[in-house]
């Protein structure tokens, strides 16, 4: 093991730290993706409201399908074959990935936020999802790819170490991937459609109150009650919630809808169906209604909302994103396969 | 969101370290990436968020100044996490965890499990047995 490696790998900013892993892994590999095309063929796009599991008391709202799927659909609608690699011991997992390093290849991980030192502090929560990808290593330093960021970042050996093995929901004991197969000649047209009607049906079709399009009525029933059920502050504090998972790093603005949307059009050229088009315009507004949406529960967690903005009137907007959701994805859902 | 309404409401939240990325329409009417340095409801939620645990921090300290709880209990609380996940990284049940948060339980710790929290909640041990005054 030489004491540096730097693997020419090109690093392009990305909205959401899974498509932007993916799309400059890709790219690495001769596979060029963008960011809003590997959502797409991932059918990374949901809605989800979980009454019943709590983040700190709060229930969980969920605008993507659960972390690690977009990887799994995407490579199976492209034909890519992923290597993944779980460790029992940290100093395993950092000499797998010197050794990945030195192949010359750069390697996918997964962290927890909390112990990224180069983060900005507001965001370092305990979260053990976030994808990045090592291309490199300068003595007891890493070159780090990490999607939400500019340019590139450094971090030292024990701190990604830890970082690696952070425990928690879940315990991500090391998660290392790399692709070991890219086809020079996938069908990128076909494996969007693909993606898309799959989106599509889970959106319309899961037959759960809670999931798909019918999920966003069921949480406006909620909110509803909210200040009566919750009291004032935790009522305050779950908006606060919703806006933070459908705005914070990682969506791209109105929780992913906008992504989705680029998806779109960018598919409406690929496929050469101009419809698809006409369907992200669509996208847009409903991803400025979420918008209007998460601007007035603002409002209402700094107590600056004027009396014409209620719980009562969020759950209404709600229900009208609801509506107009169904009905794109039912739109969508009609698409042919081919 | 055309790309000019893409907020830039900074609330130094990134400590100027970078921007994030949204989607956005520009002037043809194509999606684009349009850096953006925050928007308030976002500013917001995430100050509410921390202000809760602000909250949460200081009622352990003062718990710990007056003898109610161990200084452990504080340093968990700063590095965000429960007895529940404390104990997964330091391989213990959490009904031990919590022990060890009472002034009498923390009382007991030998060097050796002393230095292992420290390690855990990314203190020196010396840290570890004090809280800020």
């Amino acid at each position: 093991m030489s004491n540096s490696v730097v693997i020419p790998f090109e690093h392009q900013q990305s909205a959401h730290c899974e498509t932007g892993v993916l799309s400059n892994l890709m790219r690495f590999h001769g596979m060029r993706v963008s960011e809003p095309m590997a959502f797409g063929i991932g059918s990374g796009l949901f809605y989800s409201h979980m009454p019943f599991i709590k983040l700190n008391g709060i229930p969980v709202t969920s605008y993507r399908i659960l972390p690690g799927h977009i990887f799994k659909r995407f490579s199976r609608n492209m034909g890519v074959e992923m290597r993944r690699i779980k460790f029992r011991d940290p100093r395993e997992a950092m000499d797998e990935l010197d050794r990945t390093l030195d192949k010359g290849l750069p390697a996918g991980m997964l962290t927890s936020v909390f112990y990224l030192p180069y983060l900005p502090k507001a965001f370092r929560f305990h979260f053990n999802g976030h994808n990045i990808v090592v291309f490199g290593r300068e003595g007891d330093e890493y070159l780090v790819s990490d999607p939400v960021m500019e340019t590139p970042a450094r971090i030292h050996r024990t701190a990604l170490m830890r970082a690696r093995f952070a425990k928690g929901m879940p315990d991500i004991k090391g998660r290392m991937y790399y692709p070991v197969r890219v086809p020079g000649d996938a069908d990128t047209a076909a494996a969007a459609i693909k993606g898309l009607r799959r989106t599509a049906r889970d959106m319309v079709n899961t037959p759960i109150s809670m999931f798909g399009a019918k999920g966003i009525p069921y949480l406006a029933g909620k909110l509803r009650n909210y200040e009566r059920k919750l009291g004032e502050k935790d009522a305050r504090l779950a908006l606060g919630n919703l806006i933070r998972m459908q705005e914070e790093i990682g969506t791209g603005g109105a929780g992913f809808r906008f992504m989705f949307a680029a998806f779109l059009q960018e598919a409406a050229t690929l496929t050469g169906k101009p419809a698809l088009r006409e369907h992200a315009l669509t996208m847009t507004r409903i991803g400025d209604a979420w918008r209007d949406f998460a601007f007035d529960a603002g409002r209402v967690c700094k107590a600056r909302a004027t009396a014409d903005i209620t719980y009562d009137t969020l759950a209404d907007k709600l229900v009208a994103i609801g509506r107009q959701e169904t009905a794109l994805f039912k739109e969508l859902a009609r698409i042919p396969k081919a | 969101m055309k790309k000019e309404e893409v907020p830039q409401d900074d609330a130094n939240m990134l400590e100027g370290k970078f921007r994030v990325v949204k989607y956005a329409l520009n002037e043809k009417g194509e999606y684009e990436k349009v850096p953006s340095v925050g928007w308030e409801p976002e500013n917001t939620a995430l100050e509410q968020a921390w202000d809760l645990i602000h909250e949460k921090v200081e009622a352990a300290r003062q718990a710990v100044i007056t003898g109610k709880l161990s200084p452990l209990a504080y340093h968990m609380e700063k590095n965000m996490m429960d007895a529940g996940l404390l104990g997964k990284h330091m391989g213990l049940p959490t009904r031990k965890v919590k022990r060890h948060l009472e002034p009498t339980g923390f009382a007991t710790l030998d060097a050796a499990t002393l230095q292992r929290y420290a390690d855990a909640l990314q203190l020196t041990v010396a840290e570890l047995q004090h809280v800020p005054r």
